[in-house]
């Protein structure tokens, strides 16, 4: 593989699980080389000692391993041609497909100027009501799931996938199990979407520090089609939980001192880099985030949750209802900063009173619940709360439903008009007078 | 402003991250500013420490692809914000260059963009003539920037006494064009320009006397000016956790409040909400003079995903400018969002100088650094006897939520109000949700506030503000009470304590920041509600069982937040207000 004009290091200083030390001159900060044939990233330069993290890690490297070079930090080949394929970490396909051409880009490249983006205002829908009544999405906007690892996200994740307007979906699978790995592809390819689609996969078979760079792959492809195309990009990353364990590993590895929960301290400022390539431009192209945060026992104050939630536009949670057996999309905890932009505005004028009276509505059933549990006495009203939370879980909560935005509106008012007086739902006069469906 | 001297050079040595190790040729200082040659573009860094003929630089960029034995060249001074007319309005980053003139979509390393608009022409007006005597920030003329009267200022950095020689006649000037003469003791003649230069992590201390604040500041927002008041010249931080609504009360207070300047250090936070500022702060008007939003307010935008050092400097550049602004004697307001997103860029740096780490790995120093600044704001009383004030609000986000955190304990060590946000108030919808009972405004028990509140607003005002506190601790109390006992094990009256505070909470401390007249009330009109609201909580009423009284306060509240959502004392406001008078009546006892 070595060039004529590539250096060639044989003597290698120091080995550590993770990292080689190496005397060599005129190496740049983040430039990539090769150890032993494995793919190495420059971490520390000090005077003529180059200090290389190896992705595979050092697992069988000898002193005299041979080190080149490649003059050249991470970077991605961008091109149409990446759609409907598979890559690894590095960017090599994994699908049996052939290499893909294009400009080389260097992958986590700078960010947008502030003064530069536009405020988000597209409604992103997916036909889940638990998303698009309550908690709307809008293009450029990054939000990740919470949830416990036995919940189906990345099943709700390839469902949003699929069923939303964007341009293109660039999926970065950050220690991905083989069999989700595979089910993500049969989905995809099942849906006739391929073409669409771009995945950046590393499984849990793969080195652990090589997750480092499937976002930055992803978003970097993203960049391409958002920037050059003016595409809608969705981006899917499951789960960064697995990103933030290697960024914990590879700092313990360089003697870096932990803050909470054993993280880097620069776990705000490594994620913020990621989760802020969500962006509107001017000439329509966005980026729009979708992530995984798995959760330890539902904690969302461990560092992980927690820094992530300061940096996302709201959370969902994923919740299994009891009563009807589903999974829903949790109304309480869940919650997206941006749907103010849009609903109301980009849907019909009822949905922000709609929205909020059914959330009140379910709140009363849940208060209903604990003095069902306490053994007090339930009022009549109670009686039909606890009745309407049974059917708005079951007909628009559930992770399973698939209806439009203004069906879920009239749905709404269908649990309202059954269960309720006008007065009891309390809103506006002149929209009940519009929406209550009279003949009940 | 002395000979030009002999700039130390040095060579690139060795790189972890953004910390660059620099092989000196010569002598450099701590703080020092820097430029690392990267083939066409030239970095930015700033010296943080120094070892034998090695210095370490914090570099304001991305170090990819440096290399050693790259140059590197010493400036001779620290990192400096321009000061000048021109400033407000301007989105700048963390170094203060201008975002807005910077070239295409992303942020190109070593795009250096000038902060003021060197070719355009002020109307300069002179205040100060020949023969006068002039100290640093002594008021030489003034320009109109956005309808205020941007003073233009002897240099901060020019020590001792001078002679004024010549002021320049009014007339349109650019910035850096003499505008004045000054003479030393020595007879050495110095030119001064509209355009000067400051050290960012340097306090300007050009002013008499920085007395204990006394003033009220108006925000608009209720549970602040009532119950908690921050005044002119005061000091504040808002810590909660994620979703409890921080960012929005921030906007509200940068939307509302009452001052001559806005400052916001966007510091770390998400890009979105910055460009929500850069939307609505040109459409929405000042309610104090009716100009546009931007035009009394600057934008320092370092988000989250922006390089970390330039973080750190973001918020003493934002201090800087508010200084500067207070020198003319102005009332600034200066919001930082987040400051532990400063502390965080201190932690990494610390870190990768292998510092030994204080609790949870931030410096050691931190709650020094951390008191440090909220010392520079204040209320000043400048040396021409004009008085000026910066009041500084800035927002924690602490880890988990949990405020037993190193930055959320040392900013309480120093800061004078205290805006809890609480959780349960967030879930329960009930904003803003600053906790009534954790909360705090050490003001409060200032006797100079007191005597001005007595006298703005009415005698007897802050025993009247104790009183609503002492109802909404006593309404905590019951419901607890209530919580264990159940609604028929306690008497009516604990269900009357209850619902009392109820009314407070309902209608004083939750304010609804999207409704227009809601979202800012006048002090005249909280007045007339803290009277209001204490009438009917004394308003002796009779019931015969316990479930009367929750369905009788509903109509209580709804009536008066009806009053608070129409415009005061219209049709509509005593309409309302008739319907409480009359639901009161219902229920009043007859005694």
């Amino acid at each position: 593989m070595p060039t004529a004009f590539q250096r060639i290091y044989t003597k290698l200083e120091e080995i550590t699980k993770a990292t080689c030390t190496v005397r060599a001159t005129d190496v740049g900060y983040e430039e990539l080389a090769t150890v032993n044939g494995q793919l190495a990233q420059v971490v520390k330069i000090m005077g003529d000692e180059v200090t290389l993290q190896v992705f595979a890690g050092t697992e069988g490297v000898p002193t005299d391993a041979e080190v080149v070079f490649l003059g050249k930090a991470p970077s991605l080949k961008v091109s149409e041609a990446l759609a409907g394929r598979f890559f690894n970490a590095y960017g090599d396909p994994i699908d049996g497909g052939p290499k893909v051409e294009g400009d080389e880009q260097e992958i986590g490249g700078p960010s947008v100027n502030p003064v530069r983006r536009k405020q988000p205002s597209e409604l992103i829908t997916t036909g889940i009501a638990g998303i698009d009544l309550n908690n709307t999405l809008v293009t450029g906007q990054k939000i990740p799931f919470f949830a416990d690892p036995d919940q189906p996200f990345n099943q709700v994740m390839a469902t949003v996938a699929l069923r939303t307007a964007a341009d293109r979906i660039v999926l970065g699978g950050i220690g991905l199990t083989n069999d989700d790995y595979l089910y993500f592809k049969s989905v995809f390819e099942n849906a006739g979407a391929l073409h669409r689609i771009v995945s950046f996969v590393n499984t849990t078979e793969d080195p652990t520090v090589e997750r480092l760079l499937v976002p930055d792959m992803a978003l970097t492809a993203a960049e391409y089609f958002a920037v050059e195309k003016k595409e809608k990009v969705l981006v899917l990353l499951t789960d960064m939980t697995l990103y933030a364990d290697a960024l914990s590993i590879v700092s313990n590895r360089m003697d870096q001192i932990p803050s909470k929960d054993s993280m880097p301290g620069s776990l705000y400022s490594d994620l913020a880099k990621l989760y802020e390539k969500a962006v509107q431009f001017d000439d329509g192209g966005s980026i729009t985030i979708v992530a995984v945060t798995t959760l330890s026992g539902g904690d969302i104050t461990h560092a992980i949750p927690d820094n992530t939630g300061y940096i996302t536009e709201g959370q969902l949670f994923l919740r299994r209802d009891t009563d009807i057996g589903k999974v829903i999309v949790d109304p309480f905890r869940s919650l997206s900063r941006l749907k103010q932009l849009v609903i109301g505005k980009k849907t019909r004028e009822d949905h922000p009173q709609v929205m909020n009276a059914a959330v009140r509505l379910y709140a009363d059933a849940a208060n209903a619940r604990t003095k069902l549990e306490n053994g007090f006495e339930l009022t009549d009203y109670d009686e039909r709360t606890l009745e309407f939370a049974r059917e708005y879980s079951d007909k628009l909560l559930a992770i399973d439903v698939n209806i439009d935005t203004d069906k879920m509106l009239d749905t709404a008012w269908q649990l309202f008009a059954a269960h309720f007086s006008k007065a009891e739902v309390g809103i506006k006069q002149s929209l009940t007078d519009q929406y209550w469906p009279e003949n009940q | 402003m002395t000979a030009t001297q002999q700039h130390t050079t040095g060579r690139v040595n060795g790189i972890i991250s953004n910390l660059v190790l620099v092989e000196v040729d010569g002598p450099v200082g701590q703080n020092e500013i820097c430029f690392i040659q990267h083939g066409e573009t030239s970095l930015m860094a700033e010296v943080i420490k120094v070892m034998g003929d090695k210095a370490y630089v914090q570099v304001f960029e991305s170090t990819r692809g440096l290399r050693p034995g790259m140059e590197v060249r010493f400036e001779g001074h620290m990192l400096e914000a321009t000061f000048g007319p021109g400033i407000l309005s301007c989105n700048y980053d963390g170094l203060m260059h201008d975002l807005s003139t910077m070239s295409g979509i992303f942020l190109q390393r070593g795009d250096y963009t000038s902060a003021l608009d060197l070719e355009k022409e002020w109307a300069f007006e002179p205040l100060a003539k020949a023969g006068d005597e002039a100290t640093a920030a002594h008021w030489l003329g003034q320009v109109d920037e956005n309808g205020i009267a941007h003073k233009i200022m002897v240099p901060f950095k020019m020590k001792g006494r001078y002679t004024i020689a010549e002021v320049m006649p009014a007339g349109n000037y650019k910035v850096q064009d003499t505008i004045a003469v000054l003479k030393d003791e020595r007879g050495t003649e110095y030119k001064v320009s509209m355009l000067q230069k400051f050290p960012v992590k340097q306090a300007v201390k050009a002013y008499r006397e920085k007395p204990r604040p006394f003033q009220l500041l108006e925000t608009g927002v209720r549970t602040i000016d009532t119950l908690n008041p921050m005044v002119e010249g005061g000091t504040g931080f808002i810590p909660g956790p994620f979703g409890s609504g921080k960012t929005v009360l921030q906007h509200a207070i940068s939307k509302q409040a009452e001052a001559d300047i806005v400052i916001v250090a966007a510091c770390g936070e998400r890009a979105n909400e910055v460009v929500d500022l850069f939307v609505e702060f040109p459409e929405l008007e000042d309610p104090w003079t009716g100009r546009k939003l931007m035009e009394r307010t600057t934008i320092i935008a370092n988000t989250s995903n922006m390089p970390v050092a330039a973080r750190e400097a973001s918020v003493y550049t934002a201090m800087s400018i508010a200084e500067y602004y207070r020198s003319m004697g102005l009332k600034v307001l200066l919001l930082a969002d987040s400051t532990s997103r400063w502390a965080q860029a201190l932690r990494e740096m610390s870190n990768r100088m292998e510092e030994l780490p204080g609790p949870d790995a931030f410096p050691m120093d931190l709650p020094a650094i951390v008191s440090n600044f909220y010392a520079r704001a204040g209320y000043v009383y400048l040396n021409n006897g004009k008085t000026g004030s910066i009041t500084f609000i800035g927002t924690v986000s602490p880890a988990g939520g949990n405020l037993k955190e190193p930055v959320t304990e040392s900013t309480k060590k120093v800061a004078r109000c205290f805006y809890a946000l609480s959780q349960s108030r967030a879930d329960s919808k009930r904003y803003p949700a600053i906790d009534p009972i954790e909360s705090y405004s050490k003001y409060l028990e200032y006797p100079e506030l007191q005597r001005v509140l007595n006298e703005q607003i009415e005698e007897g005002w802050t025993e009247k503000v104790n009183e609503l506190k002492n109802i909404l601790l006593r309404g905590k109390e019951a419901a607890e009470q209530i919580n264990i006992l159940g609604d028929d094990g306690v008497s009516i009256d604990t269900h009357l304590v209850f619902w009392r505070s109820e009314v407070v909470d309902e209608i004083i401390l939750q304010q609804n920041a999207f409704d227009e007249v809601d979202a800012r009330t006048p002090m005249d009109r909280q007045q007339f509600l803290v009277n209001k609201v204490l009438e009917v909580v004394a308003t002796p009423l009779s019931f015969e069982g316990y479930e009367e009284i929750n369905p009788y306060f509903k109509r209580v509240i709804n009536a008066m937040k009806q009053m608070n959502y129409s415009e005061f004392e219209s049709d509509a406001f005593n309409q309302n207000m008739k319907e409480l008078e009359d639901t009161l009546a219902e229920r009043k006892q007859a005694n």
